[in-house]
């Protein structure tokens, strides 16, 4: 669904990917740990083009992303939730939800508002339909964000670091929808995130990165039991309670 | 003539009433197409300082950099003379719009570069990530959220775009200010100084005083509608 092949990306003088290969199937749910400025964040971005690779091919669903093409192929098969949630401040909750279905996807008013509906109670914020996301805490507006990136009807949601910028009493209610969303939805998720419990009620996959480059790979199980890796069991230590 | 204010003063005014109308026409028509061409220009150009491309970027500093530091009076004399020199002739009106469109766009540009810029990248990433084209998220998502802060001063550009209409006396224009002069220092209609000038600038403010008030009013609404209504809003779901 998803294959980054020898992508390296450079900011200025900075390296940040170093020859970056990563495959990840439909329906996967693919999560990525490390510390930051580890590069996971720049890996995810690489795949719906936010940024561009210095080298490197990125296919997405058999289709080779490119400057050229990378609207229509995101709009066709991603959609993204960012650690900021990124909501659009000038319009409610519903005309967030109903923006780019109307204008992208070719849907009906009547039948955008049925699907935002539809997602809205996905993440139980039905009621929520009229208002301007800034009367919402931030759980609730990353709920939204994550009604938003359902609506376009994606096979792939990017989830850069969505619970980071949050309260610590709402990281639950988010981590609780995406949990449903993974074991619900044949969506390929790929999910930056330190959240390890979240990791492994929903990973398929675990990739673990630092200075730019895949150090570790394997089940949430493998992470916990034996990683094998230094670098990876210090960084475990502190982020698992 | 007697006295600043003499009634005969009045009456030469009202007499000629039709150069003012004509010359307040004028400089209506002038400004209208004016204000679109720079706005039009405002735009793109403001666009172009936010571009990827080091061309275009290139292209708006040279642009705004250029117009802003050198005199209006001398854009337009270049327009008009220069040009009609060389054997193209634009026409006063023609010439009017251009070099005032001209000039005010790279006002307007910097408007809208502050404008552009004042919104977050998160709301750009958004619009990407959802696979609007370039021009779909300027229109949907960032420019509608610029517009409060694009508003207020380009309607000082718009006010100043039309007072400045007064350079096209220098290439013999048929506005309000210099029809205005004319009339004034004209063999046959001279020395009624003091009413025409003050029917002039009560012409001028009547239709840059309006601009401004409707200006505010409608920022002060854009404000509400995200500002305050949200907190209104608000105080109801906390209830």
């Amino acid at each position: 669904m998803i294959k980054l092949d020898h992508i390296n990306k450079y900011f200025g003088d900075a390296h940040v990917l170093k020859d970056i290969n990563l495959e990840v199937k439909e329906g996967e749910k693919l999560v990525i740990i490390g510390p930051s400025g580890s590069g996971k964040s720049t890996t995810v971005r690489c795949m719906n083009f936010l940024e561009e690779p210095t080298s490197g091919h990125v296919y997405i669903d058999g289709r080779e992303i490119t400057g050229k093409n990378k609207t229509k192929v995101v709009r066709d098969t991603t959609s993204m939730v960012f650690q900021q949630f990124n909501l659009y401040p000038h319009m409610t909750v519903l005309k967030n939800l109903t923006l780019a279905p109307i204008k992208l996807h070719g849907k009906s008013k009547e039948q955008a508002e049925d699907l935002a509906y539809h997602y809205l109670d996905v993440v139980g914020l039905r009621d929520k339909a009229t208002v301007y996301p800034n009367t919402l805490s931030g759980g609730q507006q990353q709920r939204i964000a994550i009604a938003r990136a359902l609506c376009a009807q994606s096979k792939i949601i990017l989830f850069d670091e969505p619970t980071s910028a949050l309260d610590p009493e709402t990281i639950q209610e988010v981590l609780d929808v995406m949990v449903k969303l993974a074991k619900e939805e044949n969506i390929t998720m790929v999910v930056v995130t330190h959240e390890m419990g979240f990791a492994r009620q929903v990973a398929d996959r675990v990739v673990f990165m630092a200075d730019g480059q895949i150090i570790e790979e394997g089940t949430p199980e493998h992470f916990f039991v034996n990683p094998k890796n230094d670098r990876v069991k210090k960084f475990l230590s502190k982020i698992i309670r | 003539m007697s006295g600043l204010f003499s009634e005969s003063a009045w009456m030469m005014v009202w007499n000629y009433r039709d150069t003012f109308i004509l010359g307040f026409i004028n400089t209506l028509e002038t400004s209208i197409a004016a204000i679109i061409l720079s706005l039009t220009l405002g735009i793109v150009i403001g666009l172009m300082a936010m571009s990827t491309s080091k061309v275009l970027r290139t292209i708006n500093r040279v642009y705004v950099e250029f117009i802003q530091n050198t005199p209006l009076l001398l854009q337009i004399c270049v327009l008009y003379y220069a040009l009609a020199f060389s054997g193209y002739k634009l026409g006063i009106l023609i010439t009017g719009i251009i070099s005032l469109g001209v000039y005010h766009g790279a006002y307007m540009a910097e408007v809208f570069r502050a404008g552009i810029g004042a919104i977050s990248k998160g709301q750009f990433e958004a619009a990407d990530s959802q696979g609007f084209s370039y021009i779909g998220k300027m229109y949907y998502i960032i420019l509608p959220q610029s517009i409060k802060i694009i508003l207020p001063p380009s309607v000082n550009q718009i006010v100043n775009l039309i007072k400045n209409t007064a350079v096209l006396y220098i290439i013999g224009g048929s506005d309000l200010i210099s029809l205005t002069y004319n009339f004034v220092t004209g063999a046959t209609t001279g020395g009624a100084y003091a009413p025409a000038y003050l029917v002039c600038g009560a012409l001028f403010f009547l239709i840059c005083f309006p601009l401004s008030t409707l200006a505010s009013i409608w920022e002060s609404n854009l404000k509400k509608k995200d500002g305050m209504g949200a907190a209104k809003e608000k105080k109801v779901a906390e209830i």
